[in-house]
């Protein structure tokens, strides 16, 4: 460490204004901060921090990312030789070395593209880089399909950044989760890219598929009317589907790190997971009415808690809901909002047969009302507040 | 009278819509029929010289009759000019250009209602000779019609891969015949008009520095 520390201090004058790479101040800056603390101090306001700052918090995000990411690397190379057959003969680290070289591209493309134009933005504007992305730059490869071509990771990555994020002022301003912008662009523009049956599971082109397989997630068997899915494997995330939301056991993993840190808000999770239930529930109801296709009856007839170990519900309601900046921010509105997010997301779900994963919908939608709610949170605090004071008075 | 056709002030009316009072990315008018008819170049292109041929002879029938229309009837006037001009259009597209107009559909009928029209003769012509007139309504439709084209350029370009119909992108590049691009079919939907109209929004202010508001 101490000759990264002396390579800043002895570079820190190059970059001043007015030297010789002045144009590279911000760059400068933020990785020094990255990876020591600042060392500047409040001129004014507050005085006293947590020692937590913005970049801890994302590293720490990103740290509880990791066993989905792992397990989706797993679980790439799994569904690859379980299509081709021959799963039995092939070991544990085969399975993960395949899966590694497919998933990791995607990483590094999403990372370099993303965090290319947020430097540039942030000398443009002579801004500091904020590390808002080092967190989407994950988010986003964990929910692609994983035969994803890489430029539409790219092109998705660069207008989740400047669309999503830069024109509305950068880290802290975004009213939209920046990932589900990323893949939302990429479902509207390029739908055989991103939704259907073969996109899920990573096939070469020499590949011959086994005589039964068929590369659908279960959720869009089970629209398309055939329930055959085993819980423990969606459980345990042995299923098609996007690279990092099939394991639940590695996302609560990953909600186990965000929970003790206190980075993620337990509020948002809980209530997002009961509205899915009772969505679920309510579902469950209706499933024997008259007029139904027996497809959607299937559907409706699902047990409720399947809903919370397939596709995305788990991994929408950990990590994505709970993004700070665009879920609300009163106590009261993040039950609100959490809660909207299970309804909504298991409502899509099972009515619509054009979506058979409504988590992503859910969630943007969600964001944009999040002001909306806490406004009224407040509205509401002030009003009963004022009554209490003309009662006393 | 004293001044000549095109003598400065003059062309200022039709220079100045083009870029820092232009109907759409500027005063933020006639937004719809932009979003609406631009998904390709060639309904872009007939509709920017459709809006061109009715706000350019509005403005000069109604800066004709200015000292005639009593003044509390003066919309309905207005209301009966314009859409006299735009049965005109939509006839004479009908006669030449059928699959266009086609595709254009309820949009020309709806160039009544286009705000970018009302607002000039409202706001120009009622007050201005004939010939000022003229040249403020091939100006303002000219500001109106190259934000389309641009706009209908890139959609199409980058929603269907082709310009005008022809196929620019090569066949053999996509995915289905075994190449790796693919059209987005996002260009296609009209929430990336918004977003195009948004860009072409972004690089006219941080160029042309006057047009920020705080």
């Amino acid at each position: 460490m101490k000759f990264l520390k002396d390579f800043f201090e002895k570079t820190e004058p190059l970059v001043q204004k007015g030297a010789r790479f002045h144009w590279l101040n911000s760059v400068h800056d933020g990785f020094f901060t990255f990876l020591f603390v600042p060392r500047s101090t409040s001129q004014t306001g507050s005085h006293i921090h947590d020692y937590i700052d913005l970049k801890r918090t994302m590293s720490i995000v990103v740290l509880s990312l990791v066993p989905a990411l792992l397990f989706g690397m797993y679980n790439v190379g799994f569904q690859h030789y379980k299509a081709i057959g021959e799963l039995v003969s092939t070991g544990f680290f085969s399975l993960f070395i395949y899966g590694l070289l497919k998933v990791l591209p995607i990483v590094v493309v999403s990372y370099v593209v993303g965090l290319g134009i947020e430097f540039a933005f942030a000398q443009m504007r002579g801004h500091e880089i904020n590390e808002g992305f080092l967190v989407s730059g994950m988010l986003i490869p964990l929910i692609m399909p994983v035969e994803t071509p890489l430029w539409m990771v790219a092109i998705a990555t660069a207008f989740a950044v400047v669309f999503g994020k830069e024109v509305f002022g950068g880290t802290g301003m975004n009213i939209w989760n920046p990932a589900l912008i990323a893949r939302a662009f990429l479902f509207f523009a390029y739908p055989a890219q991103m939704s259907g049956n073969a996109v899920w599971v990573s096939m070469g082109k020499t590949d011959v598929p086994v005589d039964s397989f068929t590369g659908a997630t279960p959720l869009a068997d089970i629209a398309a009317g055939n329930v055959n899915f085993s819980v423990a494997d969606a459980f345990f995330g042995l299923i098609p589907g996007s690279i990092g939301e099939t394991s639940t056991v590695a996302i609560l993993l990953g909600a186990a790190i965000l929970l003790i840190t206190g980075i993620g808000s337990w509020k948002i999770m809980v209530s997002t997971v009961a509205g899915g239930v009772i969505m679920g529930i309510i579902l469950n109801l209706f499933a024997g009415s008259t007029g139904l296709s027996p497809e959607s009856a299937a559907f409706f007839a699902m047990p409720f808690w399947h809903h919370l170990i397939l596709g995305g519900f788990a991994f929408g309601a950990i990590f994505m809901a709970t993004d700070p900046v665009s879920a609300a921010q009163t106590e009261k509105g993040k039950w609100i909002y959490g809660f909207l997010i299970g309804i909504l997301a298991i409502l899509i779900r099972v009515i619509n047969p054009a979506y058979p994963e409504g988590m992503m919908l859910a969630i943007l939608l969600m964001n944009t009302f999040a002001p909306l709610i806490d406004h009224y949170v407040i509205q509401g605090h002030i009003k009963r507040r004022l009554n209490r004071a003309k009662l006393s008075a | 009278m004293s001044d000549p056709l095109f003598s400065k002030k003059n062309l200022t009316l039709l220079t100045e819509p083009l870029n820092s009072s232009n109907p759409i990315t500027v005063q933020v008018l006639g937004i719809c029929s932009a979003l609406a008819v631009t998904a390709q170049l060639k309904p872009a292109l007939v509709m920017a010289l459709s809006v061109m041929a009715v706000l350019a002879f509005s403005n000069v029938i109604i800066s004709l009759l200015r000292n005639t229309i009593p003044n509390r009837i003066r919309i309905i006037v207005q209301l009966v000019v314009v859409a006299a001009l735009v049965i005109l259009v939509d006839l004479i597209l009908k006669a030449y250009v059928f699959d266009v107009s086609k595709q254009l559909s309820v949009f020309v009928g709806l160039i009544i209602t286009n705000c970018i029209i009302m607002g000039r003769l409202e706001a120009f012509a009622l007050g201005n000779r004939p010939w000022q007139s003229f040249l403020d309504g091939i100006g303002n439709a000219a500001g109106y019609g190259w934000i389309l084209v641009v706009v209908g350029f890139f959609r199409e370009l980058l929603g269907s891969g082709s310009l005008l119909g022809y196929q620019i992108i090569p066949e053999n590049w996509y995915l289905s015949n075994g190449g790796f691009y693919e059209n987005n079919g996002m260009m296609i939907l009209p929430p990336m008009a918004l977003i195009t109209v948004g860009v072409i929004i972004w690089v006219q202010r941080s160029r042309n520095r006057k047009l920020i508001e705080d």
